[in-house]
């Protein structure tokens, strides 16, 4: 399927592509044009990246690791980085049919002239995507089928931990944090190129392969047994035996994205966004963003203050989000709360805290975060319906703990509460699940005990739970979607045993199908690119979107592929692994010793939890020494600088609230 | 400090003083917005500009802008408008400027004034494009256009949301024609007024004014009207933009909804 008509030459293809666009669904995504979007003059960079979010562009438009390498990249005086999306089928169609190829949304060059493209997966469903762009673009599928006129293809997020279901698509897979090996890696690309590219190809991958954080697959063989699982992964040549992810340390040096996209179209996340934290130390069993982002690194109270000033002023966003994987766990959240809702005060600027446990919030922090602005409702994700399983997945809040903080949010004039669950857990039963139901039940008791109102809600949100890889369920058998969805089938019995409260409780969940084929993707190991390819050749595109995703599609292409090679979807999703059997991704060090993760597995199904490092002993994970770094947390002794806000000053004097 | 307690209202805010009308553009590449993504572009450039704007009460607070009739996706304009609700008074021109200066470039404000006497919907009941038909030779797009004028009714179907509607397009076409070519009788380039280079080749050009109706007929409206009566099936896409709106006068011009006394000329 690849596009002969593709030159390497970096015209705008905007001419072509817009009489194309009055014929297809929002052709605002693809037109550019952004409120802070940058276009550098191609002739002055050394070095050119295609930064690629393989999803459509609301949902990629707002990505926090696309925007900071974006900003990063561009100020560079010898490099400049353009963005692009996923593409709907509506355009591909017309862009075949009228040989468009994929482009930038900022200069409209196409992909093929540029040096890298760099995509981010924060998700496995995106790797399809990734297919179109590359066969769109006029770059060949296979790593192996490429020149070098072709640009350098660079996996990162957190799905570059295990890369191998990719691995004969993408040249380089990046591990961890990016904003320091994106500059390493322009570094090498443009010495390169300045010698003249001695070595072609070859010579240039493997100067990337002595990287810190660069894995290429292409510099491994992976020899398997006859039992289906890994023999051997063996380094060719100069690469390394195994490759340690990359960690930024002091975030206040590193304050990106400083000037946020601001989007024309309408995306998931209106709003702006400012990293208070990295990492996260609860340790929970089944969270891999928690466990490959090790250790906690938090940004300084004046830090956090001086993005959110910058990121308003930049934007004109009327809701800052607060982002980390535990936003209330910072050790100056209070003071950031406050600060900023003094700041903003009278200005209808918002504040959210898009992720927060229930032990460290309290009615005075959602105080603060709705003083100025919207009082949505409050957001708790449980994950697991009983103190056992909870005890399983090391995610020790007490059913207590929930409905005091409910009681007192709902007394406090909150009428909405959302509960995350997963179900398909380590050692579930269906009694673990059933208990959603009465914690539901007790949560709509209290509120309307707390509120005096017949008229609270309850929303219980239920995903299917997928091991990842470098976490301790990375063993674990994956529950298969008939189990799920006969429990959940149960669970919403259970909901509406009792009218009188179920009638308050309303419950999502999705098709546990998809679960499955993420859950092959996530773990899989080379041999699971054939299903891949086989699926988009298929017409597979946009997995992520239950509205384009096929399982009998996948199912049919997994059976094709991998029975042939004596293993199996279910091999790789549904079959425990025991503890000396080689893993794909064993050779990518996250800087969790494994004998760790092991251990932390039987401590799983013993039921016996782990506490979190920053308020106890270090239990030796391994990540800070494996990775030369340390816990970075407050109080940090700065202050949140009071200032002057856009739009403040007089004209807001008669807008505070009284009370 | 402020806290919100059960029974109060969220944001007891302060009362609109001045509203200020505007003219803006949509161009270019933003020809591609909705007006819902309009609509959200302002309500940030207000942010951003410090403009006092006022907002509406309650826990969900909006700035206070008015719209009138968004020129649909995809067609450019040099003609919307959009009434904003201020907390303090502002010269217009100030406001203008300010606004203009944090909008994306192809949203610009052309014109502004205080709102005074009419409401702006009833300031406005028509519409004049200009429509570049690449492609379309100004005499085939005369011969369609005299078969259209000929007729009483052409009724031309749309799928909406709502489901399908039969629009007819005669009924609310006030005048139609063909822009001369240009001299020297080279061929027409389309050079729409944004500068965007045009495809350099043969390219009709039609003026039209249309009564405002409801459903409101759009370009494409009058383009499928041509297909239905003369068959006239351009190659390439129709660039419309919306070039005025205003009162209709006795001779098909339209008069400025920022002026009461100001008429635009009709070219």
């Amino acid at each position: 399927m690849g596009l002969p008509w593709i030159s390497v030459t970096a015209p705008s293809v905007f001419a072509d592509l817009e009489p194309l666009l009055p014929r297809v669904a929002k052709p605002v995504q693809y037109v550019g044009g952004e409120l802070n979007a940058q276009l550098k003059d191609w002739e002055s960079a050394a070095v050119r990246w295609a930064l690629m979010y393989p999803d459509a562009y609301e949902v990629g438009l707002p990505n926090q690791g696309v925007m900071i390498l974006y900003e990063v990249l561009n100020e560079r005086a010898d490099a400049l980085a353009e963005r692009c999306y996923a593409v709907w089928p509506d355009l591909e169609a017309l862009m075949r049919e009228h040989r468009v190829p994929a482009f930038t949304v900022d200069g409209h060059r196409p992909l093929g002239a540029f040096d890298l493209l760099g995509v981010s997966f924060s998700t496995e469903l995106g790797y399809t995507n990734l297919l179109t762009a590359l066969d769109l673009a006029g770059i060949p599928l296979h790593a192996v089928d490429r020149t070098d006129e072709h640009p350098v293809v660079v996996a990162g997020g957190h799905a570059a931990f295990n890369p191998e279901p990719i691995a004969d698509f993408v040249d380089v897979a990046v591990l961890g944090d990016g904003e320091e090996v994106v500059g390493e890696i322009t570094d090498v690309v443009r010495d390169w190129k300045a010698q003249g590219r001695p070595g072609g190809r070859a010579e240039l991958l493997a100067r990337l392969a002595a990287t810190d954080g660069c894995y290429v697959p292409s510099m491994y063989e992976v020899e398997y047994a006859p039992d289906g699982g890994i023999a051997a992964v063996r380094p060719r040549e100069s690469a390394p035996a195994s490759v340690t992810k990359r960690t930024t340390s002091d975030l206040d040096s590193w304050p990106y994205p400083k000037a946020p996209l601001v989007p024309l179209a309408e995306t998931v996340h209106e709003r702006a966004s400012v990293e208070i934290f990295r990492g996260c130390t609860r340790g929970c069993r089944f969270c891999q963003a928690g466990m490959i982002t090790r250790p906690v690194r938090e940004r300084s109270l004046r830090g956090v203050g001086e993005m959110v000033d910058a990121a308003v002023r930049a934007s004109g966003f009327d809701e800052v989000g607060l982002l980390s994987l535990s936003s209330a766990d910072h050790s100056e959240i209070a003071e950031i709360t406050k600060g900023l809702a003094d700041r903003y005060e009278g200005t209808n600027t918002s504040l959210s805290l898009p992720s927060t446990r229930v032990d460290a919030f309290n009615i005075d922090l959602a105080n603060e975060i709705s003083r100025n602005g919207r009082r949505s409702g409050l957001t708790f994700a449980p994950e697991g319906g009983s103190e056992r399983i909870r005890r399983v997945i090391n995610k020790m809040v007490s059913e207590e703990d929930l409905i005091r903080t409910v009681s007192e949010a709902f007394a406090q004039g909150w009428r909405q509460v959302k509960l995350y669950f997963m179900c398909g857990l380590p050692t579930e039963e269906d009694e673990d699940v059933l208990e959603i139901a009465g914690m539901a039940h007790r949560v709509i008791q209290a509120g309307r005990a707390a509120s005096g109102r017949n008229d609270v809600r309850c929303t219980i949100s239920i995903g299917g739970f997928v091991p990842k890889p470098h976490t301790p369920f990375q063993w674990a058998p994956q529950a298969h979607p008939d189990v799920v969805d006969e429990r959940l089938r149960k669970l919403r019995e259970a909901v509406n045993s009792n009218r009188k409260l179920g009638r308050n409780i309303g419950m999502r969940y999705h098709d546990g199908r998809p679960s499955l084929i993420e859950g092959l993707l996530a773990r899989g190991d080379r041999r699971v690119g054939r299903v891949i390819e086989r699926v988009w050749r298929e017409g597979g595109r946009f997995d992520g979107w239950s509205e384009h995703f096929s399982y009998d599609r996948w199912t049919a292409a997994a059976q094709a592929e991998l029975e042939p090679l004596g293993v199996s979807l279910e091999w790789f999703t549904t079959r425990e692994r025991d503890r000396d059997e080689i893993l794909p991704w064993d050779h990518l060090d996250s800087g969790l010793d494994r004998d760790w993760l092991w251990d932390d597995w039987q401590d799983a199904l013993a039921g016996t939890e782990q506490d979190d490092c920053r308020w106890t002993p270090c239990f030796d994970c391994g990540v800070c020494p494996s990775t030369g770094t340390d816990i970075e947390v407050g109080p940090s002794g700065t202050t949140l600088i009071p200032l002057t806000v856009v739009g403040g000053g007089p004209t807001s004097g008669g807008a505070s609230a009284g009370g | 400090m402020a806290r919100v307690r059960p029974g109060e209202a969220a944001n007891p805010a302060p009362p609109t003083v001045q509203r200020v009308r505007m003219r803006f553009a949509k161009r270019g590449r933003l020809r591609f917005l909705s007006h819902r993504d309009v609509a959200r572009s302002f309500e940030r450039a207000v942010r951003r500009a410090g403009v006092p704007v006022a907002h509406s009460h309650g826990f969900s607070p909006h700035p206070r802008l008015s719209w009138i009739g968004a020129a649909p996706t995809g067609s450019a304009s040099e003609a919307e408008y959009v009434e904003i609700g201020l907390t303090r008074p502002m010269e217009p021109a100030e406001l203008a400027a300010a606004l203009d200066a944090a909008l994306p470039a192809g949203l610009d404000v052309l014109d502004a004034a205080v709102a005074e006497g009419a409401a702006l919907a009833d300031r406005i009941d028509a519409s004049r494009w200009r429509v570049e038909l690449p492609g379309v030779e100004p005499h085939e797009l005369l011969a369609a256009l005299d078969a259209l004028l000929a007729t009483d009714s052409l009724i031309v179907e749309r799928v909406t949301p709502s489901g399908r509607r039969n629009i007819d397009v005669r009924a609310a076409l006030v005048r139609a024609e063909v822009d001369p070519p240009a001299p020297g009788d080279a061929p027409v380039e389309a050079v729409p007024p944004d500068g965007t280079p045009g495809a350099g080749r043969t390219c009709a050009i039609m003026t039209a004014v249309v009564r405002q109706t409801t459903p409101a007929v759009r370009p494409d409206d009058v383009l499928g009207a041509l297909d239905v009566v003369a068959g006239l099936r351009p190659p390439a896409p129709a660039k419309a933009t919306r070039m005025a709106q205003g009162l209709l006068d006795h001779r098909g011009d339209l008069a400025d909804p920022l002026g009461s006394d100001r008429v635009t000329t009709r070219n």
